[in-house]
């Protein structure tokens, strides 16, 4: 007992930045410090409103991060299952009194800035997911109640946010709960089931999309069927990708971004323009980078004691993945277009302070690491 | 215990699912990469013409056209610098303001600001509207001036086509103007070379040379945004100017020509008898080429239609007349070649002859006496033709005339507008008119009535094949890469003739030599019909034969009258006419001359040879002394 006591007790400041994991932040600078070098690329070689709307983000979520890291896991454990009702609640008012643009209903004004609550679905769903299966006991985990109860942490907000509408959202949501259901020991077969129910209703599924997600489709299967209209982002896409080749065109000489060719340069596409002007070299490094990230939080995952820090550190590395892999294929013409943020890079708040809020609790675990959680 | 077990067996499970996790990450991260290497290194060519396909526009410039220069280098249709007014919309300020500012400026009517609105609203913001092609130099500094005031406006200098030579040579050059959308795809090259604002050759040479002279547009590669808005130039690549064309003709004679048959209608044509070369042709009255290459005003253009003296028809190509006296050199000619007279087989004329119940007078009503060959052609005595006519039949006669180029286009290849004119035999009224050849009508064939019609070219070039001993030359206005001397065009005549008979007009040269000599007596001998325009010196004495072309039948009322010129109406008078060839010892030139409605060839026609060869023979020395000139500068 009196092990677990000093196990569990505060440590001290300089403990905490002792035990902060270096490599990890760094790699969260570096990807900062590029994020803005690129904004001022999208702004034309100037300091204009992105570039600088996109810093003072980044000023203030970043001390947000560290301030969180310092911040005991402990208490996001206590109020994990607060925070997704939050959230669901935040959902639920965007949805009768949020802001509209583009046909779509996603977003709240916070006067500072605009928040968009499903962004910080995607942290909530990790943790009152972890929260579960830390508590749940093992047996108990493949019972039909407990798998009707997760089922229902996940579906309620994708509810919320397939109606504003948000599909891309929603599906990232949805591999995020679903990873924590993985990891949490749902048993393979029904991942599987589930896996063949899922492709039989497919065809079903696809009749409820609403128009324009089925014309993303099919633009997807052919580019080429409406080159001006549909088509038109990810020819560009691919074409501003293509023409960088190995070195690239230089830094802030993209042609197809200065010229306008690139629609969405700020934010989804952030990537297209870094791989235009620093092409293939550059690009790659960027992933290394994202996955020296990704495995730095696994490791966190793999040093914390207890299970909430292991299921979030994996959960919150898998989501970053996941944003990675479809904001990327995307771009690359491997996917469908669905609205999907490379995380830090791309211009948006809501995604920056989630992922930002992220990063802090894998800090905070990383200090906390020793601790066992009641 | 029990729960710290449980716990160490979930972490297990999570750590180990994990690490399935973590390898399928890899796996779909190199998938990534994968596919970044496909994009940007293997297919890095294709999407890096693609890009530049986005961003570089090309955007092509009016070509400009090669320079037409006369035989002396002199430029006939040359380009000038014109100042242009340009809006461009996006820099404009206050749209309307700038229209009444302009309007006041430069008196722009209402319906030309009409027109510029609507292009405004037509076209994108960026796209310059071209407010006036052609502003005046005043206009221009006036601008200038004001261009402070004017956000938004661009005078701009631009290259047109200018005829410095103006009316002087429209039927030879004809104009440039805006093609019109047949135009532009019946012609591959125009169609490729198209842009807004080029002209190109709507008549004349400028026509039928379109294709060398047309030249090939500058390109100015752009690069621009996605909304297709220049950004900046990359590039300007000049364009090659078009084929400079050296014509054979002299603006000195062309000037006189214009000057002889001003205020009358009418042509002048002379040729070089050797070469072929065309030294003047000149159609009156004519009208200012650089009237259409802004777009003629109704009012102009109403003027010129309209003008009674027909400014719109090339005389010298496509004008028809009757050639009247002046083919009684052929008539005689062919006389002589078929053997039907001798030089001194004579006929009595007494002002008239009986045929058939038919009177066929002749223009002397006193008749001249018993007459030979010689003083039939001096006096141009008209019952001695119906004589040999009738004589002769006009199945050989028509023989003869063909060979001489009569009824055949001269110069056909270069000018569409060029008639062929008719020279009548009995085949052809019988297929054409249905009817068979009355005697009659050989008759007024023998004095150049009746069915024959011919161009001033055409006489011109019989005359020329007449004076240099009956070769056959082919006429050309365009000096060719090699261009001919006179000596070699001379050697290279007779050695022709001998390789090719048909080049060889006549049978026996005496024939030739005969009708030279009765077309010598009639300008140089006293009673001669040109007498009075002779010349005495022998440097500048020609030989010529009058002709006057009847346009109506005369009554025999008026016949009794003999009213003078002007007593008729202007459309009933006679056509003058006149064709020559000079100098007589040594000839080198011939000429036609007709000026409608000119009352008798004699007086009206005949002088102006007189004022002709004095100048042509002054140019001679000139001339030969430019016949290698290959390359002029300018």
């Amino acid at each position: 007992m009196l092990q677990r006591d000093t196990l569990n007790s505060e440590l001290s400041i300089f403990q905490k930045i002792k035990e902060m994991d270096y490599t990890l932040l760094i790699c969260i600078i570096l990807l900062s410090i590029i994020s803005l070098l690129v904004m001022y690329s999208t702004d034309g070689g100037e300091i204009l409103f992105h570039t600088k709307s996109h810093f003072s983000k980044l000023a203030v979520f970043f001390p947000l991060m560290i301030f969180i890291a310092f911040f005991n896991i402990r208490y996001w454990h206590t109020f994990a299952y607060l925070f997704y009702f939050l959230i669901i609640l935040l959902l639920l008012y965007v949805s009768f009194f949020g802001l509209k643009s583009s046909g779509s209903q996603r977003w709240m004004d916070l006067y500072l800035f605009v928040l968009q609550p499903s962004e910080l679905m995607k942290i909530a769903i990790i943790l009152c997911l972890a929260k579960y299966y830390h508590r749940i006991k093992i047996e108990n985990v493949n019972s039909l109640t407990s798998i009707i109860l997760v089922l229902s942490i996940i579906i309620i907000p994708i509810i919320f946010i397939i109606s504003q509408p948000d599909l891309g959202t929603s599906v990232l949501i949805a591999m995020s709960g679903l990873i924590i259901l993985w990891l949490g020991g749902v048993k393979v077969k029904y991942f599987f089931y589930s896996f063949i129910t899922f492709l039989i209703s497919l065809p079903f599924v696809i009749s409820f999309l609403k128009p324009y997600q089925k014309l993303r489709i099919l633009t997807f299967l052919d580019p080429d069927r409406d080159p001006l209209g549909a088509g038109y982002q990810i020819i560009q896409s691919k074409i501003a990708i293509g023409s960088g080749g190995l070195e690239g065109k230089g830094f802030l000489k993209g042609t197809q971004s200065y010229l306008d060719f690139l629609p969405e340069k700020h934010t989804d596409f952030i990537f297209t323009l870094f791989s235009e002007e620093f092409g293939f070299i550059g690009s790659v490094g960027l992933l290394i980078l994202y996955t020296i990230i990704i495995f730095r939080i696994i490791r966190i995952g793999v040093l914390s004691r207890s299970n909430f820090s292991k299921l979030f550190c994996f959960g919150f590395a898998f989501s970053i993945f996941i944003y990675i892999v479809v904001n990327l294929s995307m771009v690359l013409g491997l996917l469908p277009i669905v609205g999907s943020p490379l995380p830090i890079m791309s211009y948006g708040g809501s995604s920056m302070l989630a992922t930002m809020i992220g990063f802090g609790i894998v800090l905070s675990a990383k200090i906390n690491r020793k601790q066992t959680i009641a | 215990m029990i729960k710290e077990n449980l716990g160490i067996r979930k972490s297990d499970i999570i750590n180990r699912r994990m690490f399935i996790i973590g390898a399928a990450k890899i796996i779909i991260f190199t998938g990534i990469v994968v596919r970044l290497f496909s994009l940007q290194i293997n297919e890095n060519k294709k999407y890096l013409t693609l890009s530049d396909k986005n961003r570089i526009r090309e955007w092509k410039l009016p070509p400009t056209r090669g320079n037409i220069v006369d035989y002396f280098g002199n430029i006939i249709a040359g380009n000038l610098k014109v100042y242009q007014l340009h809006i461009i919309p996006e820099q404009v300020e206050n749209f309307n303001y700038l229209i009444v500012r302009l309007k006041t400026l430069l008196n722009l009517s209402d319906k030309k600001i009409q027109k510029i609105v609507n292009l405004k609203n037509k076209l994108k913001p960026w796209d310059s509207i071209i407010v006036s092609e052609n502003l005046s130099w005043s206009q221009f500094l006036k601008i200038n001036n004001y261009l402070y005031d004017l956000v938004g406006v661009k005078p701009v200098m631009t290259i047109s086509r200018n005829y410095p030579f103006s009316e002087m040579y429209t039927h030879v050059l004809g104009y440039v103007s805006q093609p019109n959308e047949e135009e532009i795809l019946e012609n591959e090259i125009i169609k490729e070379r198209f842009v807004p604002g080029m002209k190109i050759g709507k008549l004349g040479l400028e026509k039928t040379l379109e294709n060398q002279l047309i030249g090939t547009n500058a390109i100015q590669r752009y690069e621009v945004n996605a909304y297709g808005k220049r950004i900046n130039q990359l590039e300007y690549q000049k364009g090659l100017q078009g084929k400079k064309i050296r014509l054979t003709v002299d603006t000195e004679v062309q000037k006189l020509s214009a000057q002889l048959l001003s205020n009358k209608a009418g042509s002048i044509s002379v040729m070089d008898i050797y070469t072929g070369d065309i030294i003047a042709m000149y159609s009156s009255p004519s009208y200012d080429p650089n009237l259409f290459l802004f777009g003629i005003s109704q009012d102009e253009w109403q003027l010129i239609r309209n003008n009674p003296l027909k400014p719109l028809i090339n005389k010298t190509l496509s004008g028809l007349y009757s050639p009247g006296s002046t083919i009684k050199p052929i008539v005689a000619l062919s006389a002589l070649e078929n053997n039907i007279i001798n030089p001194n087989f004579k006929v009595k004329c007494t002002g008239k002859t009986e045929l058939y119940g038919q009177t066929f007078h002749c223009w002397k009503e006193k008749g001249h006496g018993f007459v030979s060959l010689n003083n039939a052609m001096k006096q141009s005595c008209d019952t001695y033709f119906y004589e040999i006519a009738r004589l002769l039949g006009v199945d050989r006669l028509n023989v003869t005339a063909k060979k001489f180029g009569l009824g055949e286009k001269v110069l056909g290849e270069y000018f569409d507008n060029e008639k062929r004119g008719l020279f009548p035999n009995t085949n052809w009224k019988k297929n054409n008119l249905g009817r068979g050849w009355v005697l009659g009508e050989t008759l007024i064939t023998g004095i150049g009535q009746g069915y024959t019609q011919t161009t001033p070219l055409q006489l011109c070039l019989m005359t020329a094949q007449i004076a240099n001993g009956g070769y056959k030359i082919k006429p050309k206005i365009i000096v060719n890469d090699d261009p001919l001397t006179l000596e070699a065009a001379k050697n290279s005549m007779e050695l022709q003739s001998l390789q090719k008979p048909d080049t060889r007009l006549f049978n026996d040269p005496k024939n030739i030599k005969i009708v030279q000599e009765a077309m010598f007596s009639s300008t140089n001998e006293q009673f001669g019909t040109s007498y009075r325009s002779r010349i005495d010196d022998p440097k500048y004495q020609f030989a010529g034969k009058t002709g006057t072309s009847q346009v109506k039948r005369i009554s025999k009322r008026e016949r009794e009258l003999d009213l003078e010129l002007e007593q008729i109406p202007y459309k009933d008078r006679d056509h003058a006419l006149y064709v020559a060839y000079g100098p007589y010892k040594n000839p080198r030139y011939a000429l036609s001359i007709i000026v409608e409605h000119g009352g008798s060839g004699s007086k009206a026609a005949a002088p102006m040879a007189k004022e002709l060869f004095k100048l042509i023979i002054d140019r001679d020395e000139l001339r030969d002394k430019q016949s290698n000139f290959e390359n002029i500068n300018i």
